[in-house]
C-alpha cells in the first residue's frame, strides 16, 4: 500500500481568501503526514508543505481547489486536511492560532 | 531587462554594478563567488536561516506573552516560510548553480515571491509581500551584519539606487565611485539635483517604487539625459548604451578644449559664464571649467544636514575658501535660502501646509535677524579677501530689500565699530525669482547694483506649479510664452538702467535656451560648473542678429510645443557636434 494516492476537493471558505495564517496552519498540518501533499488551482499546482508555494496560489474565498496525498498515510491526510478547511472560518474566529 | 522613468537632473550616462541603499540605508550587497566558496556560502546561510528563526522565535515569545497568541500568529506563518523547504532549494540552487553570493541569492529568491504576490488583485494576499520583504531584510542584516553601509568610504565603482539621498549624503559621494545614482522620490529643483550636477554625476530623480525589483549587484544605466533607468539591460539596449557614453566622453574631450578660450559671439560681444556652486571645493571645479567668477554661492549646506547650527566663524571659513580660490574673480554669495522646516525640525501638526508660499527664504532671515546677522558678518569679513558681492533671495516687495540691506548696514557698522576689517563698498544685488519682482523690476533696481534671475521659482511661481508634483509637473515649462516675456522685460529694463543682470536658474544651463537668452540681451549666464563648455561653445557659434531673429521668432509663438521644437531645432543647426572652428579668440 506505499503508493496510496487520495485526493478531494476542498473550498476556501475564509473570507480574505487562503492567506498567510491560514496557509501555515495547512502547511504545518500537512507536514505532519508521510504522504507527499500537493494542492491544485486550475492549472497550478503547489506543494502542500510549503506556505509560499500554497500562498503563491492566490486562492481566493470561493476558490475550490484538489487536494492530493500520495503515500501511506494518504487517506488520513486528505481527510484531516479536508476538515481543517471545512472549519477553517470558525477556527480563526474562535480560537486565533496557536503559537506552535 | 526592465526600463524605468524619471526626472533627469544630471546629464550623461553611467552604466555598472547596482548598490542598492533601502529606506534604513541598509546595503543589498552584491557578490558572484568563486566556485570553491560555494560550500561555505551554503553554510552562511544556513547559519542565517538559524539566527533569524531564533530572532523570530523570540518576537513571537514576547508578542504573544504581551498581546496574546493571535497577535503572534503572523510570526509563526514568518518562522514557516523561513523554514520553507521550497525557499531553501530554491536559494541554495542559485548559490550551487549560478554561483550567487548567499545575499544575493536570498535577494534574488525571496524577492521573487514578493513581486508574485505584489501582482495578486486581492488586497489581502498581495499584502503578504510584506512579510516576505520582512523576511529578507532580516536574513540580509543576519548575513551582512548591521552595519550601516557608508556611501561615503565606498571603494569600487557603483550605481547608487535609494529611496532617497539627503543632500549631505549627496555630497560626500565621491565620482570616482559613484558612476550614477537613481533615488524613488525627488524632483527637479531638490537640492540632490543641484548637487548632482555639480559633481557631474549622472542622476535620475523621482523613479517612483522601485528599489524591490532591483538586486544589488544587478547591471543598471543610468541615462542622465532622457530620465531614464534601465534595470538588467539586454545586449543591443548595453551596446547602444557603451555607444553613446563612448560618444559623450568624446564631447567632453573636445570642450576641455574650450576652457581658454573666450565666451565671445562671432560678431566678437563677450559673454560673461559664471558657475553656481554649493560646496567651497567646488570653486576649484569651476576654474577648472573655465568660470569667470561664482555667479551664485548657494550657502544652505551650512545648515543642511548639520546637528547644530553654523557658527559665524563656520560662515566665514566655507566663504574664505571660495574667495580664496577664485582669486580676483567675483564670487556672488546668496544669503540664507530656506524654508523654515529645515532649520529645525517641526511638529507634523506645525507644518507649514504650503512651505512654497511661507516662511522661507530672505522671509525667513528677516523673521530671524540674529541668524542673519550671524551670516552676513561673515559675508562682510570675507568681502575683504576677494572680489565678493551678495545676493538676496526672493524678494517680493521693496520693503523687504530695503530692510535686507538695512540690516546689512548694521553689520557692517557694527564690524567697523569692532575694528573687524571689512568692505565698505560691497555690492549688493537681489535674486528675481517672483512674478511680483519681475513686474516691478523698474523699481527694484533703483535699490540694487545688480540681479539675478532665479528661474526654477520664477517658473514655479508665475505659472502656479509645483515642480516636484508629478500629478502637475508637465505644466512646468520655463519656454512658456508668460515666463519668457517674464525675463524678457527683467533683462531688457536692467540693460537700459545699466544694471548688471544675470540668470542662475537651470534655464542657464540648458543649451536650447542660450540663442533665446543672449537676444533677449542677457550677457551674464551663471550656469553649473560642468555645463560652462557647453554653454560657451554655443557662444561661440553664433551671432547677434541670429540671435534676436531667434528671440523675434519665440516671442511670436504662443504653444509650449512650439517653442520648444523651434529652439531645438535652431540648436541643431548650430552642430555643435563638430569642433570649434570659429575665430573668436
Amino acid at each position: 500500500m506505499r503508493n496510496n494516492v487520495s485526493t478531494r476537493k476542498v473550498t476556501v471558505l475564509n473570507p480574505q481568501g487562503l492567506h498567510a495564517r491560514p496557509a501555515y496552519q495547512f502547511a504545518k498540518l500537512a507536514g505532519k503526514f508521510q504522504a507527499g501533499i500537493e494542492v491544485i488551482k486550475e492549472e497550478q499546482h503547489a506543494n502542500g508543505k510549503s506556505i509560499l508555494d500554497l500562498l503563491m496560489l492566490a486562492a481566493e474565498a470561493g476558490t475550490e481547489l484538489w487536494v492530493v496525498a500520495r503515500g501511506e498515510d494518504a487517506h488520513e491526510a486528505t481527510e484531516a486536511l479536508g476538515q481543517l478547511m471545512e472549519q477553517m472560518v470558525s477556527l480563526e474566529e474562535i480560537r486565533g492560532l496557536e503559537p506552535d | 531587462m526592465q526600463q524605468l522613468d524619471g526626472i533627469a537632473v544630471s546629464p550623461g550616462v553611467a552604466i555598472g554594478e547596482a548598490l542598492v541603499i533601502d529606506n534604513e540605508g541598509f546595503r543589498i550587497p552584491r557578490h558572484y563567488i568563486l566556485r570553491e566558496e560555494i560550500d561555505g556560502e551554503l553554510q552562511r546561510f544556513q547559519q542565517a536561516l538559524q539566527s533569524v528563526a531564533g530572532e523570530i522565535q523570540q518576537t513571537r515569545d514576547s508578542v504573544s506573552t504581551q498581546l496574546g497568541d493571535q497577535y503572534a500568529a503572523i510570526f509563526a506563518a514568518h518562522l514557516q516560510m523561513l523554514e520553507d523547504p521550497r525557499l531553501q532549494a530554491e536559494v541554495e540552487r542559485w548559490i550551487r548553480d549560478q554561483q550567487y553570493s548567499a545575499e544575493y541569492a536570498v535577494s534574488v529568491t525571496l524577492r521573487g515571491y514578493a513581486r508574485a504576490f505584489q501582482k495578486f488583485e486581492n488586497a489581502y494576499l498581495s499584502e503578504r509581500s510584506h512579510d516576505v520583504y520582512d523576511l529578507e531584510r532580516r536574513l540580509l542584516q543576519s548575513l551582512v551584519g548591521h552595519e550601516r553601509q557608508q556611501i561615503a568610504s565606498l571603494d569600487s565603482p557603483v550605481v547608487l539606487l535609494a529611496h532617497n539621498l539627503s543632500p549631505s549624503e549627496t555630497a560626500t559621494l565621491k565620482p570616482e565611485f559613484v558612476l550614477g545614482f537613481g533615488t524613488e522620490v525627488g524632483g527637479a529643483g531638490g537640492h540632490t539635483a543641484i548637487v548632482a550636477k555639480g559633481l557631474e554625476i549622472p542622476a535620475v530623480v523621482g523613479i517612483g517604487h522601485f528599489l524591490f525589483d532591483v538586486s544589488g549587484g544587478d547591471q543598471v544605466i543610468i541615462d542622465g539625459h532622457e530620465g531614464r533607468v534601465i534595470l538588467r539591460p539586454d545586449d543591443p539596449t548595453l551596446q547602444r548604451y557603451r555607444k553613446r557614453q563612448q560618444a559623450s566622453r568624446s564631447a567632453v574631450v573636445r570642450l576641455k578644449g574650450l576652457r581658454d578660450k573666450p565666451a565671445v559671439t562671432r560678431d566678437g560681444i563677450h559673454v560673461q559664464l559664471m558657475a553656481n556652486i554649493e560646496f567651497p571645493h567646488e570653486a576649484q571645479v569651476s576654474i577648472e571649467r573655465g568660470a569667470e567668477g561664482i555667479g551664485l554661492y548657494r550657502t544652505e549646506f551650512l545648515y543642511l544636514g548639520a546637528s547644530v547650527a553654523p557658527t559665524e566663524e563656520d560662515h566665514y571659513q566655507a566663504y574664505a575658501e571660495v574667495v580664496a580660490a577664485m582669486d580676483s574673480r567675483p564670487v556672488v554669495i546668496r544669503t540664507l535660502d530656506l524654508g523654515a522646516d529645515k532649520l529645525s525640525p517641526t511638529p507634523p501638526e506645525l507644518a507649514d501646509p504650503n512651505p512654497f508660499l511661507g516662511l522661507r527664504s530672505i522671509r525667513l532671515a528677516l523673521a530671524n535677524l540674529p541668524l542673519f546677522r550671524l551670516q552676513l558678518r561673515a559675508i562682510l569679513r570675507a568681502s575683504v579677501l576677494g572680489n565678493v558681492r551678495i545676493m538676496f533671495p526672493l524678494i517680493t516687495t521693496l520693503d523687504e530689500l530695503v530692510r535686507a540691506k538695512q540690516v546689512l548696514n548694521e553689520a557692517r557698522d557694527e564690524l567697523i565699530n569692532e575694528g573687524v576689517p571689512c568692505n565698505r563698498e560691497l555690492l549688493v544685488g537681489m535674486m528675481v525669482e517672483s512674478p511680483a519682482a519681475a513686474l516691478l523690476i523698474d523699481r527694484f533696481i533703483d535699490e540694487v547694483d545688480f540681479i539675478s534671475l532665479g528661474t526654477n521659482d520664477l517658473v514655479q511661481y508665475t505659472l502656479a506649479v509645483d515642480r516636484g508634483n508629478p500629478a502637475v509637473n508637465d505644466l512646468y515649462q520655463a519656454s512658456n510664452p508668460a515666463v519668457l516675456r517674464l525675463i524678457q522685460r527683467v533683462v531688457q529694463v536692467a540693460l537700459e538702467a545699466g544694471i548688471p543682470a544675470s540668470l542662475c536658474g537651470q534655464m542657464s544651463s540648458s543649451p536650447q535656451y542660450t540663442m533665446l537668452l543672449l537676444g533677449f540681451g542677457l550677457r551674464q549666464f551663471s550656469v553649473a560648473p560642468g555645463s560652462i563648455p557647453e554653454i560657451k561653445q554655443i557662444c561661440r557659434r553664433v551671432d547677434l542678429e541670429q540671435c534676436q531673429q531667434v528671440a523675434t521668432e519665440v516671442m511670436g509663438m504662443t504653444r509650449v510645443q512650439d517653442i520648444n521644437a523651434y529652439l531645438m531645432s535652431e540648436l541643431t543647426k548650430l552642430n555643435l557636434g563638430e569642433n570649434d572652428h570659429s575665430g573668436g579668440g
